[in-house]
């Protein structure tokens, strides 16, 4: 038993590293900067420890916590993504007060709920990774406890993501009714006979799963919480969550819910074709550019899980494939917003930009290619992203699936296409203080490189995704 | 294959415009001017060398390049025959054309508008040498990026609608094509072209793959009744934009009607073409008449522009070798006739700022060089005997009479219609009363318009008297896809 424990090293390592940075915010006064630092050493940390381990298929504590190369993958690119988060948003955080030695601590421990999230093989184990993740998420939302949008925010997205939550242990628990067990391969064996309740359980399961993730009809969450958070908070909602949520979506179709396929098939496809109509129609009309993101990211959820739909191990690996590609997006996006200070204050409407193009050229580009990668333009990484997704769609002959997606994409190419007219073509209002962030802009360097390079190895992700399922 | 040749020609553009990137921090644009200039001359030369050492004989695709790029299964893959040379020819001659222009035309954020053509050249030549269906969609729908800024930054003052209607029709389009590119690597197991070329798509899925192929080209070429977006983007364009737009962008379509319609369903083209030869009579009549009544000369241009590209469809789908030929010859002509007279308008429009055709008239006292250039094209554009023009719209014709007679008598009414409103719009401008007080101070051509558009006339001029070069690159690959399409057609209609 105890020799197995190194299987656990990263959550055991990540558990002691938040006691102990707790500690030091708790004894010394203004710890903030020492703990944010101490925070990506430990981010950087686990990131080593996790690629130092095996990626070998194991299962302990009554096989309810697996470690294989799928949950390994994913909590590496939640590291990473938080990684970027928390750093390109430390100017936005300071200047905005926010810099309470909780903060990198609240995020750590939401990065802990995660790794149980995604590592589970077990309801239980499943419930209480969420849970832990979603607390931390309802204080990181109403963070900035003074602004008033910002603890509305906290409190809507407190008493939906619980009744969600309820719903999904509901579900959870008529999962066990029915099929006397709590553990995903035992369950995966039961669902093989005819088992009508056991629908209604993946039902509940799956509603909220799609509120974690915003899909559509259970997304009413998102935008407000989008704007009303603190834009280092919107940008973390925007990326890490979603990655997990939509791995442990997978993975409950891989295991638990492989046997009733036609089933929930369904379900996935009605609230793909939904998330991604109503992520490009309701986007257009938003003054706001996070509450805007906030509805783009309705309709990638949308694409991804058109992916999701198909049922296949392909599918699978083309979402996998399109969240990663959806993350480097988002965390350009986010960091162009750092970068849009005018006199300490952050500016987020659309109006805002007009005319940046002139007096910061270098940013413009930069939003430009971020813009157009998110509208599935080749030859950027986002139209890459689609391509996959909608291979693997076409393959499985759903033909309607895959035309209304890409007609969205028109749609939704409008409201990106506004973003870079207000950029481009209108006359210049605000000169920002550009420069003085400069791990914001490095992030999107970074990202920038990666969406304009991504055609040159188109399939270097897919190689690393298609070890993942190899078991 | 020894050296790339082709990715040579396909990035030169795009790392000369890295070079104009880099060197964004000095004050003066001569430097930028002069590496754009520079690097697509030598885009230009390569080219032509690629053009002089060809092999004519064979309909086979040369200068293959293949690398492998999505998973092993899609290749990156390029390859050029005598058909598509030639629009990468008129490709590279006509980018350094529209640098020269924006010396003159083009006063705001200069650079920029360099790296954006050059950019856009790239992905240009990549359409025609792309071998694999996914290579071509990545470069066919990439042109959108820059031409949205060449409208929208640098357009006139309903440049933002005309940018917005022309990516989203486009994009509109575009997307089906892409279902149907995926849908053919799951029928046939590949994108190659080559290779789908031999394995034949079953006949149940050819209509619809057709269909989907035919609503981004039927956008992109224009044809009625998608074409209102050509008028708008060509109106907002600045005078480099409209010049890519009609002389080359717009031959991607009827490139993409040859390259894959024709050869990959040929049944469903042989189906559908009632549906083009009508829709072809009327974009020929029809936007004949409109362009008649226009009051703006850009516009005019762009509806004699969908009219022409009425006759490259109506030729396509012949199946004929004179009509293909005819079609070919009229895409490369109208690519430079088009392009000369955009530039015309803009050498104007750079002295007065405005495009209305009352606005002028009687210039031909006052600029007699620029109205001897002007009434060249136009008569070029009207197909005068002894100009590019006609030999196009004659071997259409000629083409067209082995299919339909009803057809091609309208279009050849059409021809009537074009003399029309090209000889109307040469006696406004040019010739009548001069209503205008300014246009007795204006300046006639300077030197680097007499270089573009004495280029342009001199061209125009030759290919009408001596049309063999041109011919005789296409003639081997034009007879072979007449072969393949004959064949096929034969082979399933006996099943």
């Amino acid at each position: 038993m105890i020799n197995n424990l190194n299987i656990l090293l990263p959550e055991i390592f990540l558990t002691l590293s938040i006691f102990s940075i707790l500690m030091i915010g708790v004894f010394m006064k203004n710890s903030f900067n020492l703990i944010f630092n101490l925070t990506s050493l430990i981010i950087l940390l686990t990131i080593a420890i996790i690629l130092n381990g095996s990626n070998n298929v194991e299962k302990i504590f009554l096989e309810s916590f697996t470690r294989d190369a799928f949950s390994n993958f994913f909590k590496i690119l939640i590291l990473i993504s938080s990684l970027f988060v928390l750093n390109s948003s430390k100017n936005f955080i300071l200047d905005n007060k926010l810099a309470k030695f909780e903060y990198p601590i609240i995020i750590l421990l939401s990065i802990l709920g995660m790794f149980f999230m995604v590592s589970s093989n077990d309801i239980i184990l499943f419930y209480l990774g969420l849970e832990l993740q979603s607390l931390s998420l309802y204080i990181l939302a109403s963070i900035d406890r003074d602004n008033l949008k910002s603890s509305e925010s906290g409190i809507k997205y407190f008493v939906l993501s619980a009744l969600s939550s309820g719903l999904l242990l509901y579900g959870c628990s008529l999962l066990y009714g029915f099929t006397g067990s709590t553990n995903f391969d035992l369950i995966a064996n039961e669902l093989g006979k005819e088992n009508t309740g056991a629908v209604f359980a993946m039902v509940f399961i799956l509603v909220g799963l799609a509120f974690k993730i915003s899909a559509v009809p259970f997304h009413m969450w998102t935008p407000d919480v989008y704007e009303g958070a603190p834009t280092s908070i919107t940008s973390y909602f925007a990326v890490v969550p979603k990655v997990a949520g939509l791995a442990v979506l997978i993975k409950f179709m891989l295991i638990p819910f492989s046997k009733i396929l036609m089933e929930w098939q369904t379900i996935i496809i009605f609230i793909s074709i939904a998330s991604m109509i109503l992520g490009a129609v309701a986007a257009i009309g938003q003054k706001n550019v996070k509450r805007l993101l906030a509805y783009s990211s309705i309709g990638h959820i949308g694409y991804a899980l058109a992916g999701v739909a198909t049922g296949v191990i392909s599918g699978y690996e083309s979402a996998i494939v399109y969240i990663s590609i959806y993350v480097v997006m988002n965390i350009g996006a986010f960091s162009c917003l750092y970068l849009l200070k005018k006199d300490g204050e952050y500016k987020e409407n659309i109006s805002d930009l007009s005319g940046i193009s002139k007096k910061h050229p270098m940013l413009a580009i930069s939003f430009l290619v971020i813009l157009f990668s998110l509208a599935g333009i080749p030859p950027l990484g986002g139209f890459f992203a689609k391509f996959y997704v909608f291979t693997s769609v076409v393959e499985q002959k759903m033909y309607a699936l895959a035309i209304i997606g890409l007609l969205t994409t028109v749609i939704s190419a409008f409201y990106y296409l506004k973003i870079i007219k207000t950029i481009y073509f209108d006359d210049s209002a605000i000169s920002f203080d550009v420069t003085k962030n400069k791990f914001a802009q490095l992030s999107i360097f970074i990202t920038c490189s990666i969406l304009l390079t991504f055609f040159l190895y188109p399939s270097v992700l897919n190689n690393v995704v298609d070890t993942l399922f190899l078991n | 294959m020894d050296f790339p040749i082709l990715s040579t020609l396909i990035f030169l553009p795009l790392v000369s415009s890295l070079f104009i990137f880099i060197s964004r921090g000095q004050k003066n644009n001569t430097s930028a001017i002069y590496i754009s200039l520079f690097s697509s001359l030598a885009t230009f030369i390569l080219s032509l060398f690629v053009w002089y050492s060809m092999d004519y004989t064979s309909a086979n695709f040369q200068f293959l390049e293949e690398q492998s790029w999505i998973n092993d299964f899609i290749k990156f893959k390029l390859g050029i025959d005598g058909i598509s040379i030639l629009f990468i020819v008129l490709t590279t001659l006509i980018t350094p054309i529209c640098i020269i222009s924006c010396i003159n035309s083009v006063k705001d954020r200069v650079k920029e508008f360099l790296i954006a053509i050059l950019v856009l050249e790239t992905f240009m030549i990549g359409v025609f040498c792309s071998l694999d269906l996914v290579v071509f969609y990545l470069f066919f729908e990439a042109g959108l990026i820059p031409m949205f800024l060449i409208i929208g930054v640098w357009g006139g003052p309903r440049r933002v609608y005309s940018a917005f209607k022309f990516f989203l029709f486009t994009l509109l389009g575009s997307v089906l094509m892409l279902v149907a590119i995926i849908a053919i690597y799951w029928i046939t197991g590949t994108t190659d072209v080559t290779q789908i070329y031999e394995i034949k798509i079953p006949k149940e899925y050819q209509n619809l793959l057709w269909l989907a192929f035919f609503s981004s080209f039927a956008v992109k070429m224009p044809m009625w009744p998608v074409h209102t977006w050509l008028p708008d983007a060509h109106v907002e364009a600045p005078t480099a934009g409209s010049v890519i737009l009609a002389a080359i962008l717009l031959k991607m379509a009827g490139y993409g009607f040859l390259r894959f319609s024709l050869p990959m369903f040929p049944l469903a083209s042989e189906f559908f073409t009632p549906l083009i030869f009508t829709l072809s009579i009327i974009a020929i009549i029809y936007t004949s008449l409109v362009a008649l009544m226009q009051e703006d000369m850009k516009k005019l241009i762009a509806y004699s522009s969908v009219a022409h590209m009425g006759y490259v469809t109506l030729g396509i789908f012949t199946f004929t070798k004179q009509g293909i030929e005819g079609s070919i010859f009229q895409m490369i002509s109208h690519g430079l006739i088009s392009a000369a007279l955009f530039l015309c308008v803009g050498v104007v429009y750079d002295r007065l700022h405005s495009r209305m055709i009352s606005t002028y008239g009687g210039l031909v006292n006052y600029l007699p060089k620029y109205s001897f250039l002007f009434i060249v094209f136009a008569l070029a554009g009207l197909g005068l005997p002894g100009t590019s023009g006609f030999l196009g719209e004659f071997l259409v014709l000629t083409g067209t009479f082995q299919k339909n007679y009803l057809v091609a008598m309208l279009a050849t009414f059409g021809v009537v219609l074009g003399a029309a409103y090209m000889l109307w719009l040469t006696k406004r401008v040019i010739f009548g009363v001069t209503k205008n007080d300014q246009i007795k101070n204006l300046k006639d051509v300077n030197k680097s318009e007499i270089i573009m558009l004495g280029i342009l006339a001199l061209l125009v001029i030759f290919f009408g008297f001596y049309p063999v070069p041109l011919m005789e690159t296409l003639n081997v690959s034009v007879d072979n896809l007449i072969n393949n399409y004959e064949t096929a057609v034969q082979t399933n209609g006996l099943n």
